[in-house]
């Protein structure tokens, strides 16, 4: 069993809420996340983000998260990379897996390009020798020039986007857990910037990827999840959940325009 | 142009269920530790990175610890030896080799309560093991010590000290205060990471025991309650690195009380640890 494989069984994710006046955030939460309160067994305040979830994934698979926001995607994705341990439930996850959950992962703004590069490579565990590859490759695609030795701070908003994706993009994993900020970018970039995410998600065994973006999941994805509240609402081929999940929100749409 | 790479293959099994036992649980802060030491580079130079960002663009870098500690050690030197009416030539080697030592507990002590809530943007980007941001704060902390090490020799020079072969005996000291300063690290840092008042208290128990403990005094000028210093577990782990670089051997029962609280120290922080672990990338 050293084929990359992801099993969830049964897998709750509860947040404590601890900070801040707990009546008034009470107040404040349930008018957010209605129904997704309760209590554990100390009273505490707990958000319910993930709630009794399960499936399994293996090589070739590629899952997409859709729901709106706060159903529980990045969560999953968190408690998938094994960032967040589960509460209740099981998870089993085979394979070096990278999760690129945000841009500036890691990123010091006080570092040079050249020394975040370097942090990069060693969180992922790279020895000396990949080192300097990752940096060559971070370095020819981000196209910074001699900026690569001043500290990130000083950086034009879209050059730490390219430096963020060339670096998100360098590494590839076995499972690679995505977040859809890493489908946004300037237009000029966009086109080099998608060839590149391309050739990482096909050499990746399996991908999970959370996004809005229905098109992008019908085109890249073999199998879509619809999460809402925290639990699984469709689990299916992409098309069949795509349209399942933009017909409800046509659905919503019409009924706020009735109500206006 | 497929230049991209491919990370050194790790122990890539991750298996984690709901509410585990106490041996998952042990288990699971074992491969944290093992992790940790295995990131050891990384810690290095995180380690390193902080002292150069701190000190980025000043003129002397670094050697500005050593040159504010050098005044202060001077300082204080004339001040309380003229305030205790002790002889500058024995007083003033005593006063930096402690300030120098005490400086660097405190340092631990108070940076341990901020070691996961700092680290949180890589916290909640990447599993890490926490056992890395301790590592990467003793790191920091051994070379800023390393730094202050000059003022002592500078002293030490002056004077005319020389610990002798007795200095020897502080290598055993330090190695206890570097696996102590790990403890004290995922001890702290959990704590902290729950309970954010934590941080205010620590700062005014170390405080406290700055003037409690004999750093600026010295313990011989307490008279008869010095048999009591060995029950303040600071004065004992002080003693068993000081007391040899200073030419002399800790007192009967130093070393085993500095081991009994070490000792009870790890006990304590690994019970906390191993319990909260998986909790703390939700709690910061």
């Amino acid at each position: 069993m050293n084929n990359p494989h992801i099993l969830i069984e049964g897998v709750s994710v509860f947040f404590p809420l601890y900070h801040g006046n707990a009546r008034s955030l009470k107040k404040t939460v349930v008018a957010a996340a209605s129904g997704r309160l309760g209590q554990d067994r100390q009273h505490r305040v707990v958000v319910q983000a993930l709630r009794d979830i399960s499936f399994s994934l293996h090589g070739g698979d590629r899952l997409g998260l859709i729901g709106s926001n706060g159903a529980g995607k990045t969560t999953l994705l968190r408690t998938l990379a094994g960032i967040y341990e589960p509460v209740i439930g099981r998870v089993v996850v085979q394979g070096r897996s990278n999760a690129l959950l945000d841009a500036s992962l890691g990123m010091n703004v006080e570092l040079t390009g050249r020394e975040n590069i370097m942090l990069r490579g060693l969180y992922n565990g790279l020895p000396r020798p990949a080192l300097a590859r990752l940096e060559q490759d971070v370095a020819e695609f981000a196209g910074l020039g001699d900026f690569l030795d001043l500290p990130v701070r000083i950086y034009s908003a879209g050059m730490v986007v390219r430096l963020g994706f060339a670096l998100a993009t360098a590494i590839r994993p076995e499972i690679l857990l995505m977040d859809e900020w890493i489908l946004a970018g300037d237009a000029e970039f966009l086109d080099r910037a998608r060839q590149r995410l391309e050739a990482m998600v096909r050499s990746a065994d399996i991908l999970v990827l959370s996004t809005h973006d229905m098109q992008i999941v019908k085109a890249w994805c073999s199998r879509a999840l619809w999460l809402d509240q925290g639990q699984v609402r469709l689990d299916g081929s992409p098309e069949c959940v795509a349209d399942a999940y933009l017909g409800r929100a046509e659905q919503t749409a019409i009924a706020a325009m009735a109500e206006q | 142009m497929d230049t991209a790479v491919t990370p050194e293959v790790r122990n890539t099994l991750l298996e984690l269920e709901g509410d585990p036992s106490f041996a998952t649980r042990n288990r699971l802060a074992m491969r944290d530790v093992g992790e940790g030491t295995r990131l050891l580079p990384l810690a290095w130079t995180l380690g390193w990175l902080d002292i150069r960002l701190r000190y980025r663009g000043s003129m002397l870098g670094p050697l500005w610890l050593t040159l504010s500690t050098g005044i202060m050690v001077g300082a204080l030197g004339y001040l309380y030896a003229g305030i205790f009416h002790t002889d500058i030539n024995s007083y003033l080697p005593f006063l930096a080799l402690s300030l120098v030592l005490w400086g660097f507990l405190a340092s631990v002590v108070s940076e341990s309560c901020s070691a996961f809530t700092e680290s949180e943007g890589i916290v909640r980007a990447v599993r890490m093991p926490f056992f890395l941001f301790a590592a990467r704060l003793l790191i920091r902390n051994v070379l800023v010590l390393a730094h202050n090490v000059l003022v002592i020799a500078v002293v030490y020079a002056v004077f005319r000290v020389w610990p002798g072969r007795h200095g020897l005996l502080a290598v055993p000291g330090l190695l206890l205060w570097g696996l102590d300063s790990l403890a004290l690290v995922l001890m702290l840092g959990t704590f902290c990471a729950r309970f954010r008042d934590i941080l205010p208290i620590v700062g005014s128990v170390m405080q406290i025991a700055f003037f409690m403990s004999p750093v600026i005094w010295m313990p011989e000028q307490l008279g008869r309650g010095q048999a009591l210093l060995p029950f303040n577990p600071f004065f004992d782990m002080l003693e068993i690195v000081r007391a040899p670089l200073l030419g002399t051997l800790p007192a009967e029962g130093i070393w085993l009380g500095a081991m009994l609280y070490s000792i009870a120290l790890w006990v304590l922080a690994w019970s906390l640890f191993t319990r909260a672990r998986g909790r703390i990338a939700f709690w910061i």
